[in-house]
């Protein structure tokens, strides 16, 4: 199996270059992270993040054959060859296939993801209907992979104003959380040019993201609603 | 050289359930802290903690805190401290409300109340029917948990210190621990983190084996860095097999899967855990359907062309309950071995999962070593919780469910406990220059460029010797010639060298700090179960195939040097009686 890796240490490369790994045959099954820690073993400089190895922890996203996806669940056979592996598009790269993603995290605290509740706590838990508990399903299993804002044309060219689709899909996991008691104020901080209406519907980060999830489709909500609070 | 300084109240190290629990609850209460991570917070590993949090809320089923109580304490083949299993269990339904307010996305009942499911070793009525006491966000809760935790202390404005890998604790002359000689992983740049209090929640150890449920990052950072420190572990012989990790793979499959209905078969096709545990069947605790497994596959009912596992059936659950209750391991299994659970069974075996032993704290998270009288001296100001420590409320054996709950429950009460000793010492101590430089060369002796080993082979082979040498079944020859195995690779490590001498991000160069952290938790792994002749819960000895309570009813203790110490169970808890050992039936 040959693969074609993106390398750049910014201490001693003047300008980034690709390095080919061929790794002969390899086990059936085997995911491009095994693939990756085992291109590691024969040259350890090559620096990537990595953790859970099965898809929770988000650690390992990165371009792949032209397609954001995380590395531990990607199977090698679906993969046409040589396999070419770039870091996550559109971030300051630090070091190989690890990319700066302060901004995408700032972009995160931003929409204040957490629950808002003021009223006084009750002394069990507070109730909500399985019909409004399935609200949440396909919004809070984002692991914050970065896959889809980093595939974001919208993100690439105001990554600094457009709050990209990982951070508006978390606004819109609390606004639709019948729990939480902040949605006006959530609504208005939305509003304007840039944070959310920069989104295009161009849907490249329903198309890559790792656990099915459609920000489209939660920006929609977030519109929808918005709309109906104007009227 | 100059080593740039900050200064904190608390510094926190590492930011699972545990950490995160702590740093909310220390900085609701004004307190300044920072919490350090190698990696992001949410990528840290209770993320994949799957099936749920045990409380008696009794959303289900009848429940109260002393049966789930008596079930941990059963579970731990007595091993366990009655007094802090006794005080997590009462805490238990208020930490589960709590998670609830912080935003987690519990799964439902028609009532409106958290879900619960049934999980293993868990009874109503002191050993009677099963109980349902999980509380579960479909099967991603320590995701759910992670993120509201992350997320409530971002509106708590707690210091992150993200990338950042701890070297060592620092301390003055008099032995007082004030903080910690970090790493920037992005700049490779040292940083000494100066703090009046210190909490370890760096989690488990279970890279130690080849073939492991655990991430790459658990690599007990934490006690090894306690053991350098000149305290003892506790109890490490007793590390945890998850029945039911993916056959070959390792990837976990959660024990919620029998606690909505899934059962065991072996190539006879039959459900072979009603021979083991008459009554809890499937649901029987850890260590004893993890031996069951690995019994029928040595006497060869095993599946598959090699008969190496056993299968997992949930096909009659029903594609509605499978897709509502367990997506994520319908997901895992799919990805992983190409089944889709809805049609067909899993393929498991049991799996490295959970480290039961670690540093020794009492149930208020401080520290404690034997001193001269008594064998409990808490360390002033030093503190760890969840995974790395032992309370010890698992003993032996922890139950599926229990360890989330330990890392709420203790995270919580060492905050508690920090924030008083914060009021009590106000000042920061003066650091030993001392101790400092003793940090610094743990991370410059990876900058001799001479030429020796990579480092990578080590950790393969210290892997493998593990799972060869100190696995589900154990006996005298095989765990000696363990610890000869693990010295040689130990001394080859001393020898081992870098390629890679860059500071930016040179990951090679924390994976090697990681190994020679791994290297120490496995000495006090494979000598610890070597010198305890007995079996008791995940401990068991072909040799020695009884629980002996009259010599073994200890801790171990094991030290740097390879010396090993016992000090008595805590088995009288706080408000009620004692559970005094019995036989282990299930």
């Amino acid at each position: 199996m040959k693969l074609k890796i993106y390398r750049y240490n910014p201490s001693q490369d003047q300008k980034p270059k690709m390095q080919e790994f061929d790794l002969g045959e390899t086990a059936p099954g085997m995911m491009l992270l095994e693939a990756l820690l085992q291109c590691k073993n024969s040259d350890e400089s090559l620096s990537f993040r990595r953790s859970c190895g099965e898809g929770v922890c988000g650690s390992d996203a990165m371009n792949i054959n032209g397609r954001n996806g995380l590395a531990c669940i990607t199977s090698v056979a679906d993969l046409k060859q040589p396999i070419v592996i770039r870091p996550l598009p559109g971030r300051p790269v630090i070091r190989d296939l690890i990319v700066d993603l302060s901004g995408f995290y700032q972009q995160y605290r931003t929409v204040k993801p957490y629950l808002v509740y003021n009223d006084p706590k009750p002394e069990v838990e507070i109730l909500q209907s399985p019909e409004d508990r399935d609200e949440l399903d396909g919004l809070y299993e984002c692991i914050l992979c970065a896959c889809c804002s980093t595939a974001c044309p919208s993100f690439w060219w105001n990554p600094d104003k457009f709050l990209g689709p990982a951070a508006l899909l978390q606004a819109w996991r609390f606004i639709a959380d019948t729990r939480d008691q902040a949605t006006e104020e959530r609504l208005a901080s939305l509003d304007g040019p840039y944070r959310m209406f920069r989104c295009h519907t161009i849907m490249n980060c329903v198309e890559v993201c790792p656990k099915g999830l459609n920000p489209t489709s939660a920006i929609g909500k977030i519109r929808q609603k918005m709309l109906k609070q104007s009227l | 050289m100059t080593i740039p300084k900050r200064q904190f109240d608390t510094l926190i190290i590492g930011a699972g359930g545990g950490g995160l629990r702590a740093a909310l609850q220390l900085a609701q209460a004004d307190a300044s802290v920072a919490v350090v991570s190698k990696v992001f917070p949410t990528r840290s590993h209770t993320v994949a903690a799957q099936g749920g949090v045990n409380a008696a809320l009794a959303n289900v089923t009848e429940d109260n805190w002393h049966w789930h109580m008596f079930d941990t304490v059963k579970g731990s083949d007595y091993l366990g401290d009655q007094d802090s299993i006794e005080y997590m269990c009462r805490a238990a339904s208020r930490v589960v409300y709590e998670l609830e307010h912080f935003g987690v996305p519990f799964s439902r009942l028609d009532t409106g109340k958290i879900y619960q499911r049934a999980f293993g070793g868990q009874s109503q009525n002191f050993g009677g029917a099963q109980a349902t006491r999980t509380c579960a966000a479909a099967d991603r809760t320590g995701h759910a948990i992670l993120h509201s935790l992350y997320q409530q202390n971002i509106r708590a404005k707690t210091h992150f210190f993200d990338e950042y890998f701890a070297i060592d604790l620092i301390s003055d002359d008099k032995g007082f621990i004030l903080g910690a000689l970090v790493m920037e992983i992005e700049t490779g740049e040292p940083l000494l983190i100066e703090a009046k209090s210190t909490l370890i929640a760096t989690g488990g150890a279970g890279q130690l084996y080849r073939t492991t449920t655990n991430a790459l990052i658990n690599t007990g950072d934490g006690m090894a860095m306690t053991l350098r420190a000149g305290i003892p572990l506790q109890d490490m012989e007793f590390f945890q097999f998850h029945p039911t990790g993916i056959a070959g793979r390792g990837m976990l499959i959660t024990e919620g899967v029998r606690g909505e209905g899934g059962f065991l078969v072996n190539s006879d096709n039959e459900r072979f855990m009603e021979r083991y545990a008459p009554n809890a069947k499937d649901l029987a605790s850890r260590d004893i359907v993890s031996r069951a497994i690995a019994i029928e596959v040595r006497e060869g009912r095993g599946c598959g062309p090699d008969k190496d596992h056993v299968l997992l059936k949930i096909d009659h659950l029903g594609a509605d309950v499978i897709k509502k209750r367990l997506p994520g391991i319908r997901q895992s299994s799919i990805t992983f071995v190409k089944i889709d659970p809805i049609y067909d069974p899993i393929p498991v075996y049991p799996t490295a999962h959970y480290t039961m032993g670690g540093i020794p704290t009492n149930r208020y998270g401080q520290i404690v070593v034997p001193e001269k009288e008594s064998p409990e001296v808490p360390i002033p100001g030093l503190y760890a919780a969840g995974e790395c420590a032992c309370v010890s409320v698992h003993g032996a054996n922890r139950l599926g469910g229990n360890s989330l709950l330990d890392i709420l429950v203790f995270g919580r009460a060492a905050a508690n406990h920090i924030i008083g000793y914060l009021k009590e010492n106000r000042y920061h101590r003066p650091l030993s220059q001392e101790s400092v430089d003793k940090a610094m060369q743990r991370l410059t002796r990876w900058d001799d460029k001479s030429p020796g080993e990579s480092v990578d082979e080590i950790k393969n082979e210290l892997k493998k010797v593990m799972e060869d040498h100190c696995s589900v079944f154990r006996d005298k020859q095989v765990l000696k010639d363990g610890i000869d195995k693990v010295n040689v690779l130990s001394d080859r490590l001393t020898d081992a060298r870098l390629t890679d001498h860059s500071k930016i991000f040179n990951t090679a160069r924390v994976e090697a700090l990681e190994l020679e952290n791994l290297m120490d938790i496995a000495k006090a792994t494979v000598v610890s179960a070597h010198a305890r002749e007995e079996s008791r819960g995940a401990h068991s000895r072909v040799d020695f195939t009884e629980r002996d309570d009259v010599h073994w009813l200890k801790h171990s203790l094991y030290y740097l040097d390879g010396q090993l110490e016992y000090k008595p169970v805590r088995t009288k808890p706080l408000t009620v009686d004692t559970f005094p050992p019995k036989p282990r039936v299930y």
